[in-house]
């Protein structure tokens, strides 16, 4: 197992809602866990992942999120159980999505 | 071991218990009362045959001897492993001997298992687990499956199963093991009739082997989770209850 | 139609369960203690979903367990979520206990702390029968309910299965490595689903009610489920027990010689059992209608 941790700052956009847990553990699938917590605007972002040495695609993968949402004061935990790059930010569009729809 | 042995050193004043096919059943004496003996020998896999009979004499105890505690003698290799089994239902007789087990304690009846030999998983669950309390004696194994087969199971190298079985609780098959994590309340030495007239004095309907695994320290985060829960249960239904006043 | 099979926990809770309140919402507070030391992933809720809703407008306690983690077997954690719920279930007394199982039994990777979780499950749920609320188990996921929770289902007051479903102890695997290819063949699906399978438990009386693979169906089972409680003696009996003793012995005396599930469903009256496989539910209901067990002897 790895774990690897990100944090972004100066997110732009609060989600607000209650937390949400969108997937499942099981293989070449992950589960993602959005909550909404005073982080100086920035959005952390922690895998633990069964696959091991991926770095360079989870930060890439990461990016991308960060680029696409811009969230503020967001945590986001993650179990992954070999996922693909596609599958992974999926369920964490997924996510978000499902904390926007809640909000409404 | 040997069951024999086992019934002298229990009721060192006499026993009316048989041994047949590996299905012990019959009546013990200690203190002037009786105690119905019920359990397996020769760790005979557990089929639905032997469960049935099991079951049946339970109800027999509940039915013809209101109050008279039980004592559940386990020694078994596990659930039988058939298609037929299978096919006829072995859950259901399992399941069935657990019930009889639950009604004779509903019914006031102390039941007491003591793991003499050897027990897995299967045959043991719905037997020695479903008393009051369950002991065993020091040289006793208790497992839930050998490790050849666990290892193809769940895919962990047996090397590294077998590292962990020797020293991690969770993993270890003796019963020194299963006492720190609450799965058995206290290991028999020496003289086997006191040990089962304080156990019989000990013996509480209530399941408290989570928060003994907590108290142990063999196993801390079940009780947590189970207060966590009970916790969260009663605010939800306070809240409901404030709802419908306003 | 909406497939409970293909159906994830969670998924199964929002369509079968109104107004649904999870107890111990995920959480890295709540995940196995002991599956990183073998390496293995962890799940914020471990596998279990917990919580309270309504079905029908009645107050029901519910728990659905995840096949897609680790085939929905039973750790520390997992079995300790269903304890609480149960536990809580005697003092607030819904009206229900639903569990949508789906569970290969002990959590293997959790050896001894999971059988000990799944025979304190076991307890709790009978303690909940014995406050007088109906238990009320679904099975419907491609894993099935084996193992201790194969057992812990037949605990309960009504059992609810598609021909999908599969309800037994042992699986076909771990027989066939013990004892042969000959004994058991795991990769023969018909022989698996014919000895394990809803259809087949549903002949037997082992599960009380057989339904097609969609959520709508499910729904209106354990409402049919909860509504035939009403009538029933939910708690264990005496009469009950020595019922289900005769029952159990009727079927070994009458069917314990029989080789394939077919000869037993012969045996029950059925003409033409090679057919059974092929029927739809509908058409399976009605066919078995007049031959099926009954569960008058089912404690």
């Amino acid at each position: 197992m790895e774990t690897l941790v990100y944090r972004f700052e100066q997110g732009q956009r609060k989600l607000g809602s209650a937390a949400q847990l969108v997937g499942v553990v099981s293989s070449g699938n992950l589960e993602v866990l959005v909550q909404s917590l005073d982080l100086q605007s920035a959005c952390e972002i922690e895998v633990n992942t069964a696959a091991v040495g991926f770095g360079v695609i989870w930060q890439a993968v990461m990016n991308d999120f960060n680029q696409r949402w811009q969230l503020a004061d967001c945590r986001i935990a993650i179990n992954d159980m070999g996922a693909t790059p596609a599958v992974v930010s999926l369920r964490m569009d997924q996510a978000i999505e499902a904390c926007l729809e809640q909000a409404k | 071991m040997d069951s024999r042995q086992l019934l002298v050193q229990l009721f060192p004043h006499g026993h009316e218990v048989t041994i047949a096919d590996d299905f012990i059943s019959g009546t013990g004496t200690l203190d002037g009362q009786d105690i119905s003996v019920i359990g397996t020998s020769s760790h005979t896999p557990i089929g639905v045959e032997i469960a049935l009979a099991q079951a049946r004499a339970v109800l027999a105890t509940v039915r013809d001897y209101p109050q008279r505690p039980i004592l559940l003698l386990v020694d078994t290799q596990g659930q039988r492993l058939r298609h037929r089994d299978e096919m006829l239902g072995i859950n259901s007789y399992m399941a069935h001997l657990g019930k009889c087990l639950e009604l004779a304690r509903q019914s006031g009846h102390k039941i007491i298992a003591l793991v003499y030999d050897q027990a897995l998983s299967g045959g043991f669950v719905t037997s020695g687990m479903m008393a009051d309390a369950c002991y065993a004696l020091p040289g006793a194994t208790i497992r839930v499956m050998g490790l050849p087969a666990m290892a193809r199971i769940t895919k962990v190298a047996e090397e590294k199963l077998t590292a962990l079985a020797l020293h991690n609780p969770v993993f270890a098959p003796g019963p020194k093991n299963y006492e720190r994590m609450g799965g058995v309340q206290a290991i028999w030495d020496g003289d086997l009739a006191q040990c089962l007239r304080d156990a019989l004095l000990q013996a509480d309907a209530r399941d408290q082997r989570s928060e003994l695994g907590q108290q142990r320290g063999g196993r801390r985060k079940s009780q947590q989770v189970i207060d966590a829960v009970m916790l969260q249960a009663a605010q939800t239904a306070r809240t409901t209850l404030t709802a419908r006043v306003e | 139609m909406s497939s409970y099979l293909e159906a994830t926990a969670r998924q199964r809770v929002a369509a079968l369960i109104s107004e649904f309140t999870e107890f111990l919402p995920p959480a890295k507070e709540w995940t196995s203690p002991h599956l990183p030391q073998l390496n293995a992933p962890v799940s914020f809720d471990d596998g279990v979903i917990i919580g309270r809703g309504t079905v029908d407008g009645k107050q029901v306690y519910v728990a659905a367990q995840e096949g897609g983690f680790m085939g929905g077997a039973v750790g520390e954690v997992h079995g300790a979520k269903l304890v609480g719920l149960m536990r809580a279930a005697v003092i607030h007394k819904p009206q229900a206990l639903v569990l949508l199982a789906e569970s290969g039994g002990v959590r293997l990777h959790e050896a001894n702390a999971g059988l000990i979780a799944v025979s304190e499950v076991m307890r709790a749920l009978l303690a909940v029968r014995a406050a007088g609320i109906p238990v009320i188990v679904v099975i419907g996921g491609s894993n099935g309910c084996f193992g201790g929770m194969g057992i812990v289902s037949r605990c309960a007051n009504v059992i609810i299965m598609s021909e999908e479903a599969r309800l037994a102890m042992s699986g076909p695997e771990v027989i066939e490595t013990a004892n042969g290819v000959e004994e058991f063949d795991s990769r023969d699906r018909a022989l698996v689903w014919r000895t394990t399978g809803g259809k087949h438990r549903y002949l037997l009386g082992d599960c009380q009610m057989l339904v097609a693979d969609d959520d709508a169906a499910f729904k209106a089972a354990i409402v049919q489920g909860m509504q035939d409680s009403i009538q029933s003696e939910v708690a264990l009996s005496l009469a009950a027990l020595e019922g289900e003793q005769e029952m159990l012995t009727a079927r070994l005396q009458d069917l314990g010689n029989k080789i394939d599930p077919m000869d037993i469903w012969a045996a029950m009256g059925v003409e033409h059992p090679e057919d059974i496989a092929i029927l739809d539910t509908e058409a399976f209901l009605q066919l078995t209608a007049s031959i099926r067990q009954t569960e008058r002897q089912h404690g």
